[in-house]
């Protein structure tokens, strides 16, 4: 029900709906002198108000790099970065990330790992000593829908891969930011694994709305999450394909081995192919 | 890993009794194949009498030596912290200060004694400062090494979160140290106990150095071994009370990052 809700703000929103994130011919470069290389050059990416965005493309196109340039922890050598209209000068805050590996702090628990973000971010790091208990409750709220409740204080080396990334993708969201980052978050996992995962992000998307960026290798991945996948080229990396996804949400495992979704990852495989030679 | 047995457990335990055990046979038997072993190897079985019979003038000095290696470790933990932290929060601190520090560390210690006496005189507090100078080297490497251990992309998410430097240092950084911290320690002491007793030996009047070194001057050469006994002795208590420690402190996954 949530979903038709969204929708319909969706078509509700004015066409000229400013982006979410705006990147506007970028161009970076790496390193000096002699070993200049540019990691992205000419890049244009807008992602609106609660899109789900996948980027994909063969390795050393500079996702990451995007990933960085995206939440201002890089800057542009050329064009600009906008966020939320802002033009991006440093680190945009209330960001959440989350990366393969799953960078959970070893000496806290899993409930005290997913909580940091109260920590940091205002105005929550300010109310945080005296309303402790209301964030214990939203935390531990989010751990159970990604059935961790009972591992909220276990700590990280008692979890298995796949728990450890569902804590990831917690301490990334419980902050309800607005815009979420993942760089890979689900490459170190057995396939079964991922598909839960996939389920468990869609489904927190849904409810909470953010816009998303997800960094990822595989293609079934991408069409699976998102509303418009991002082929960059290699090295140095522009936009070189967007593919809509119009699957309707929320998306179901089974619809990954329909011929639709085949046809679309057969296309972004065979552009990725392309640009590889 | 095979399961182990309870048997082969308790033989682990006793391994380095039984290592201690066959050196003490070693010894009792090249000692008693040495003329004059008296004045050079002497027996462990001298050594032992040496040691019941010179029992306060042992205890009272070697009181003195773990007072002073102590003391000594203290303020090089305090002042390696400091020092550590100071280099792994500024890098441009870092820069400045590391050649001067390794070259500092390069120095023999030893060679600071002519300096140090004629600037405190001859007793106790040469010693602890060579048992310091000894003793903060590995706590200012390892402080500094493991605030900078933070892992990127943790960074990059707490500054994603509009973390401060010094929220990081303080959420991230100075946990993720610790572990390093104390695995400093259990160098750091026995270094001091090298640093007191050396300093003892060339320019003191109490402590287990200067009592060999006199055993030594009257050829006491069994004395001497006893007070080697006794500085070994001091030496792994010290060690492996850091090591129970560090087990206390550090926390579990540490490696698991």
């Amino acid at each position: 029900m949530r979903e038709s809700v969204k929708r319909e703000k969706d078509l509700a929103r004015p066409v000229v709906a400013q982006p979410h994130v705006d990147l506007r011919d970028i161009s970076l470069i790496y390193g000096q002198g002699e070993s200049r290389t540019a990691a992205i050059e000419g890049l244009n990416l807008q992602v609106q108000p609660g899109e789900f965005v996948a980027v994909v493309g063969p390795s050393g196109s500079g996702k990451s790099t995007l990933m960085k340039l995206v939440t201002g922890l890089v800057l542009p050598d050329k064009g600009e970065a906008f966020y939320e209209g802002q033009r991006i000068t440093g680190p945009v805050k209330h960001v959440g990330m989350a990366f393969q590996n799953s960078t959970l702090l070893p000496w806290r628990s899993t409930l005290s790992n997913v909580m940091l973000p109260f920590e940091i971010v205002k105005p929550h790091k300010h109310r945080f000593r005296s309303n402790k208990a209301e964030y214990i409750e939203k935390a531990q709220a989010l751990l159970k829908t990604v059935g961790l409740a009972e591992f909220a204080h276990k700590h990280p080396h008692q979890l298995s891969g796949g728990m450890k990334q569902r804590a990831n993708v917690c301490r990334a969201l419980v902050h309800e930011p607005k815009l979420l980052m993942l760089d890979e978050p689900f490459g170190a996992l057995d396939a079964f694994t991922r598909e839960e995962l996939w389920g468990i992000t869609q489904a927190l998307w849904m409810e909470q709305q953010f816009s998303a960026i997800l960094v990822t290798h595989d293609l079934r991945e991408a069409v699976f999450l998102a509303d418009r996948v991002i082929v960059l080229s290699s090295r140095p990396g522009r936009v070189i394909l967007e593919e809509r996804v119009n699957f309707p949400r929320p998306r179901d495992p089974s619809t990954i081995y329909t011929p639709e979704f085949g046809e679309i990852v057969k296309h972004l495989r065979n552009k990725i192919m392309e640009v590889r030679q | 890993m095979k399961p182990i047995s309870r048997n082969a457990k308790r033989i682990d335990a006793a391994m380095p009794w039984l290592a201690f055990l066959v050196l003490l046979l070693v010894w009792q038997a090249a000692s008693s194949m040495i003329k004059n072993s008296s004045l050079t190897l002497p027996a462990p079985s001298a050594v032992a009498h040496a040691l019941v019979q010179f029992y306060p003038a042992i205890l009272s000095n070697a009181w003195r030596t773990l007072v002073t290696s102590l003391l000594g470790f203290a303020i090089a933990v305090v002042s390696g912290v400091v020092i550590g932290l100071l280099l792994g929060i500024s890098v441009r601190l870092y820069k400045g200060l590391y050649p001067l520090l390794v070259a500092f560390n390069a120095v023999p210690k030893v060679a600071l004694m002519p300096v140090l006496v004629l600037w405190f005189g001859i007793g106790p507090v040469p010693a602890t400062i060579l048992a310091f100078s000894l003793a903060v080297f590995p706590i200012i490497v390892n402080v500094a090494t493991g605030l900078a251990s933070i892992d990127p992309e943790m960074e990059d998410v707490m500054r994603s979160l509009g973390a401060s430097r010094f929220e990081i240092i303080w959420k991230i950084g100075i946990p993720s140290m610790t572990p390093f911290l104390f695995a400093s320690f259990k160098i750091s002491i026995t270094l001091a106990f090298v640093g007191s007793v050396l300093s003892e030996t060339v320019a003191a009047n109490s402590g287990i150095g200067f009592l060999m070194q006199e055993a030594s001057s009257r050829f006491n050469v069994a004395l001497v071994f006893a007070g080697l006994f006794v500085i070994a002795a001091m030496a792994v208590l010290a060690y492996a009370l850091c090591v129970v420690i560090e087990r206390k402190v550090s926390h579990g996954g540490s490696r698991d990052i």
